[in-house]
C-alpha cells in the first residue's frame, strides 16, 4: 500500500506539474455542458433533469479518457523511467491501480466541474436527485472503464499520439457496438442472439440503464471487469519487457 | 552481496549474456568494463531486476532477483544507464518519490532525502524542475535517489558519464567514501575511473567474462603496461570478430 499511495501521488502531481490536467479540466467544463446545452438542447426540453448532458457524456468520455491514460506507461517508456519504475520495489498492481486512481480522480474532478447545471437544474425544478446521482455514478464507471482500456493500450507502445490513437478507437468500438444503428445492422445479418451479445458488451448500453437511474448487478459487474481486464492487461504487458525466461 | 550465477540472456537471435558469473561482497567497488553492446548493461538490468534472465540466478543480498524481487529491490540502489527522471519533478520531490515507494515517512523521509541530495552535490538545483537541468545535474538528481535509502548495493551504469571533471571527481568521492559500508557495481568507458576507484575490474566481451582480476594485475597483463592496453588486448580480437561477421555475410554485388 505504501508503494501504491506513493506512485499515486507523484502521478496525481505529474497531472498538475504539466499542463495537462489543466487543460483537460477546462476543455471539459466547456465541452460537457456546451454539448447538453447546445446540441442536447438543455434548456428547451422543458424537464428538469440532465438527461442531455448523460446523453452525451460517453462520446465526450470516449476522447478526454484516453488523452488522460495516454501517457500512463508510454511516457515512462519514452523517458527511460519504465527502468527505474522496475528496479524500484513496486509491485506492477500497484503501480498499475496507482496510474488508473490518479486519472481516475482527474476524470472524478472533471465531473464535479459539470455540477452547475445540477445545482441550476434545482434552481429551476424539482428533478430526480437519486436518478442524476445514479448517472453521476455511472459516468464515472464508464470513465473508470475507459481509462482501463486506454492504460492498457498505452503499455503497447512508447509513443503517447499512438496510445491516443489506439485507445479511442477501442473506446469507440465500445461505444458504438451499442447503437441502434449497429445493433439494427447486426440483427438484420446475423441471428438476433448475436446483437443481444453486442448490446451486452457496449459500454453504452451499460451506461444506458445507470443514467436512467437504475443500478443493477449486471451493470456494476460489467464496468469493475472493464477496469480489471484494462489494469490487467496493462500489467502484463509491461511485465513482458521483463522478457522472463522462468 | 552480488551473485551471478550462470546468467544467461537472448535478445531474438542474439545472446546478449551467455554464461556470466561473478560474486562481489561489502567493501568491494568493481567496474564492468566493455565495448558497447558486450552485455553490461544487459547484466545490470538482470541484477536489478528489470530484466528476467533466460536461465541463471541473480541475487542481491542473498534474495534471488526473480523469485525475491522485491526484498531483493529493498536493498539495491540502481543508476540506469542514461539516468532517467521524471522531467517536470524536482531532484528533491524525486528523492523523496524513491524515499516513499520504499517505506520512508515523516521526518526519516525528509532528512535521508536532505542528505542524499547533498552528498549528491545537488545545491540550488535541488528545487529545479529535472527537465531543466543540465546533463550532469540530471545525473547527480538520480545519483541522489538511488543512494537516498542508504542501500547495502549499489549498481551504477556509467555513473559519471556527461559529467565535468569536477563533478567526476564528486561522484568518485561519494563513491569512495560509501564504498566500505556497502557493495557497489559500476559500469563504465572511463578506464581513469577504474583505477581512481574500484577495487576490481571484470572485463566482458561478447557476453562472456574474459577477466575479473584487480585493476593493477589488468595493467600488467598490457604489453604497454596500461588499463587502455589491456583493455584493448582483451576486447579488441573479439569486437573484430563482431564486426568482421555480418560482412563475411553479406552478399557481393555483381
Amino acid at each position: 500500500m505504501t508503494a501504491l499511495w506513493a506512485v499515486y501521488r507523484r502521478e496525481l502531481a505529474a497531472y498538475f506539474e504539466t499542463p495537462l490536467a489543466w487543460v483537460f479540466l477546462t476543455a471539459f467544463a466547456i465541452a460537457a455542458p456546451s454539448f447538453a446545452w447546445h446540441v442536447g438542447r438543455l434548456f428547451e426540453t422543458g424537464r428538469a433533469d440532465l438527461a442531455p448532458l448523460f446523453d452525451y457524456l460517453p462520446w465526450l468520455l470516449m476522447v478526454l479518457m484516453p488523452a488522460l491514460a495516454m501517457r500512463a506507461w508510454a511516457e515512462e517508456r519514452e523517458t527511460g523511467t519504465l527502468e527505474m519504475l522496475l528496479a524500484a520495489p513496486i509491485p506492477l498492481w500497484a503501480a498499475a491501480l496507482a496510474k488508473f486512481l490518479a486519472a481516475w480522480t482527474i476524470a472524478g474532478l472533471a465531473l464535479v466541474l459539470t455540477f452547475p447545471l445540477w445545482i441550476a437544474m434545482n434552481y429551476l425544478g424539482n428533478p430526480d436527485n437519486a436518478a442524476i446521482a445514479t448517472a453521476y455514478f455511472g459516468a464515472a464507471l464508464l470513465a473508470g472503464g475507459y481509462l482501463a482500456i486506454a492504460q492498457a493500450l498505452s503499455a503497447t507502445t512508447a509513443n503517447q499520439v499512438i496510445a491516443f490513437v489506439l485507445a479511442t478507437g477501442a473506446c469507440l468500438i465500445l461505444t458504438a457496438a451499442g447503437l441502434p444503428l449497429v445493433l439494427d445492422a447486426v440483427a438484420a445479418s446475423l441471428p438476433g442472439v448475436f446483437a443481444e451479445a453486442l448490446a451486452g458488451l457496449s459500454a453504452l448500453s451499460r451506461f444506458d440503464s445507470l443514467r436512467r437511474g437504475v443500478i443493477s448487478l449486471a451493470d456494476l459487474v460489467y464496468f469493475i471487469s472493464l477496469i480489471g481486464m484494462g489494469l490487467g492487461l496493462a500489467m502484463a504487458l509491461v511485465d513482458t519487457r521483463r522478457g522472463g525466461g522462468r | 552481496m552480488i551473485d551471478a550465477h550462470d546468467l544467461v540472456k537472448h535478445f531474438g537471435p542474439t545472446r546478449a549474456v551467455d554464461g556470466i558469473s561473478f560474486s562481489a561482497q561489502k567493501g568491494e567497488v568493481v567496474a564492468l568494463l566493455g565495448p558497447n553492446g558486450a552485455g553490461k548493461s544487459t547484466t545490470m538490468r538482470m541484477l536489478t531486476g528489470c530484466l528476467e534472465p533466460d536461465s541463471g540466478v541473480a541475487s542481491i543480498a542473498g534474495h534471488d532477483a526473480v523469485r525475491a524481487r522485491r526484498a531483493a529491490q529493498n536493498a539495491l540502489g540502481y543508476l540506469p544507464e542514461g539516468a532517467p527522471a521524471y522531467p517536470a519533478m524536482t531532484p528533491r520531490a524525486f528523492t523523496r518519490f524513491h524515499l516513499r515507494v520504499r517505506g520512508f515517512k515523516g521526518r526519516a523521509l525528509l532528512d535521508a532525502a536532505e542528505l542524499a541530495l547533498e552528498r549528491a552535490r545537488m545545491g540550488e538545483a535541488a528545487s529545479r524542475p529535472i527537465g531543466m537541468l543540465s546533463k550532469g545535474f540530471k545525473r547527480r538528481a538520480a545519483l541522489a535517489a538511488a543512494i537516498a535509502h542508504d542501500p547495502a548495493v549499489l549498481i551504477l551504469d556509467e555513473p559519471t558519464d556527461g559529467l565535468d571533471p569536477n563533478q567526476k571527481d564528486g561522484v568518485r568521492d561519494l563513491i569512495r567514501m560509501m564504498a566500505p559500508e556497502k557493495t557497489i557495481l559500476i559500469s563504465t568507458h572511463l578506464l581513469d575511473e577504474v583505477e581512481a576507484i574500484c577495487t576490481r575490474a571484470i572485463v566482458i566481451t561478447g557476453g562472456r567474462i574474459v577477466s575479473d582480476t584487480t585493476p593493477a594485475s589488468l595493467v600488467a597483463k598490457a604489453p604497454d603496461q596500461s588499463l587502455a592496453g589491456a583493455f584493448r588486448l582483451l576486447t579488441g580480437h573479439s569486437a573484430e570478430q563482431a564486426t568482421a561477421k555480418p560482412r563475411r555475410n553479406r552478399k557481393r554485388p555483381a
